[in-house]
């Protein structure tokens, strides 16, 4: 490491004198010596430690007694070659939902958390709704909502209203998601400081105008990180579908598995959800840093 | 240029009064008892008073941010405590800096003061960000239309708060300890310009612990203590030979303090 060119710059900047060229003292440099030595021996203990719980696992799973069976059955590559396509084909289903339902969780969740927040004897209605609807759909599993959507809406016999499962299992999804979602955007409604609302409301704004120009802004920028954490939730969620019989990527698993009592559709189906999942974290990691860096430059003030 | 609006109806009487104001806060803790006080146009009243005083609470009930309990307040003669008045319209008229500057966070400063004007008095963007840039010129903030909040010092923070508060051409400016939470270096620049809009004949009410800025600047001092004007008049009054037993001590406190 070189301490010339920017060090002394900066030195010379902040000399009155201009002349005093900055040389690193012997402290310093044996500070930065032990420093890296440190970096270092961490550096060799966490490889080591890698290396030797890898061998370890493999050892143990590669020497139990069920393994070469439990290879055939969960990883074979025959099967794997053979569930691919018909996987992939289901996982547009998959990818559709997504996006439709997303799309619907977010403007539904909005609106659930905006008629929580409104104030006034007038919206007590609309916000005793709003919160028995949050407090029920986020309670009851998943899986049971679908159960009932998925069989007791066509049960019921209604003219008009749909049987096709992968409707009923999106509205289902939707139903869930938009309470937890709700709850999401009301936390970040509330955590925009009350002198925000009272400058706004000063200015004369209207309240509903408050809203839209100074608290949804502040309120929405700050909960991207765990909104995008519900939308990969949802992503894996769109899997349950399959209890519908609508065909995505997890029903597609199944037919296959089903026929020859081989699991490796699935293994296959959990890695294309994976391989799918681990963009969209990185997406959100790399908008939550994002934001921090703004906030952190906003900090120095 | 003139930062009031100019031929008010009314404009011979008080711009604001208010009339016998009681104000409590949760089970009858009495934050104002029976507030009386004119404000007469293109004059600076001071409120003093410790901590707790009340000072803050009067303004944000001349604002309606705060609902009264008894009493009235009025206007340019119009009563804006009828629960009938259209609060928004009320809070238009009237401009307010705080002393936590409130700016909003996620917009430009020019967004920040153009918000206002463009939304609630439909002014068009040109001209509503023609005013913003004339007025950050002469608050001395040509070149920070385009920042955010944050990049600024507390002082041109503040300023800028003024400025938001200005841009609606309000009829009345409230200024809530604006000073307060700035460091003492920031502090001048911001009370040159309370100065120079007391120049331009803006009527202003300060809730304030400079003194010796509400001496200088204060055409009425008002010394409020438990919820009550203990004591009003000239600042030559209050400052030079209070009446009050109170008044006297609270001033003592403040010059050993070395605030005055």
């Amino acid at each position: 490491m070189t301490y010339t060119d920017t060090a002394d710059t900066d030195a010379a900047d902040t000399d009155p004198a201009g002349t005093d060229a900055y040389v690193p003292s012997q402290r310093r440099i044996d500070r930065e010596r032990f420093k890296r030595t440190r970096a270092r021996r961490a550096a060799s203990v966490a490889a080591l430690s890698t290396l030797v719980t890898g061998v370890v696992l493999f050892l143990v799973i590669t020497n139990s007694p069920g393994w070469p069976r439990t290879r055939e059955t969960f990883f074979s590559a025959e099967y794997a070659r053979k569930a691919l396509p018909k996987v992939l084909e289901g996982l547009l289903l998959n990818l559709r939902l997504l996006v439709v339902c997303g799309a619907a969780v977010l403007v539904i969740g909005l609106l659930l958390a905006i008629a929580r927040t409104l104030r006034g004897p007038v919206f007590f209605p609309l916000r005793a709704l709003a919160t028995a609807y949050t407090d029920f759909f986020r309670g009851l599993p998943l899986i049971i909502c679908l159960l009932m959507v998925v069989f007791g809406v066509p049960a019921l016999r209604l003219q008009g209203v749909t049987t096709d499962p992968v409707v009923l299992g999106g509205s289902a999804l939707v139903l869930t998601y938009s309470a937890y979602v709700a709850e999401v955007f009301r936390a970040g409604i509330e955590s925009v400081h009350p002198s925000q609302r009272a400058a706004a409301r000063s200015l004369g704004l209207s309240s509903g105008q408050a809203l839209r120009y100074v608290v949804l802004p502040q309120a929405i920028r700050r909960v991207v990180p765990p909104l995008l954490n519900d939308l990969v939730s949802l992503q894996k969620d769109t899997g349950l579908v399959s209890i519908a019989g609508a065909v995505d990527a997890v029903y597609a698993a199944q037919i296959i598995a089903g026929k020859d009592f081989n699991y490796t559709p699935y293994v296959v189906a959990g890695l294309v959800f994976v391989a799918l999942t681990i963009p969209m974290t990185r997406f959100t990691d790399w908008v939550t840093a994002r934001m921090d860096r703004r906030r952190a430059q906003g900090g120095t003030v | 240029m003139s930062t009031t609006e100019e031929a008010q109806p009314g404009s011979e009487g008080p711009v604001l009064r208010l009339e016998s104001v009681r104000k409590t806060y949760g089970r009858g803790t009495v934050v104002l008892r029976d507030v009386d006080l004119e404000v007469a146009p293109h004059t600076v009243t001071a409120l003093i008073g410790a901590s707790g005083s009340g000072k803050s609470t009067l303004l944000r009930c001349a604002n309606l941010l705060e609902e009264i309990d008894d009493g009235a307040i009025f206007l340019d003669g119009e009563e804006i405590t009828d629960p009938r008045v259209d609060e928004d319209a009320v809070r238009r008229r009237i401009g307010v800096v705080f002393q936590a500057y409130n700016l909003f966070p996620h917009m430009t400063v020019l967004d920040n003061i153009t918000l206002a004007p463009r939304r609630v008095h439909g002014v068009p963007r040109a001209e509503a960000e023609a005013r913003a840039h004339e007025l950050l010129e002469r608050l001395g903030l040509g070149g920070r239309a385009g920042e955010y909040p944050d990049r600024l010092s507390g002082g041109q923070q503040q300023r800028v708060a003024i400025v938001r508060a200005l841009a609606s051409r309000p009829r009345l400016l409230l200024l809530d300890e604006i000073t307060a939470a700035l460091d003492p270096e920031l502090v001048g620049e911001v009370l040159g310009v309370v100065r120079d809009l007391k120049e331009d004949g803006m009527t202003m009410v300060i809730a304030t612990h400079e003194m010796g800025f509400a001496r200088e600047v204060a055409d009425q001092v008002c010394f409020l203590d438990g919820g009550v004007v203990l004591e009003r008049g000239t600042s030559d009054q209050i400052f030079g030979s209070p009446q009050r037993e109170r008044t006297r001590r609270f001033l003592d406190r403040i010059v050993e303090a070395g605030r005055l």
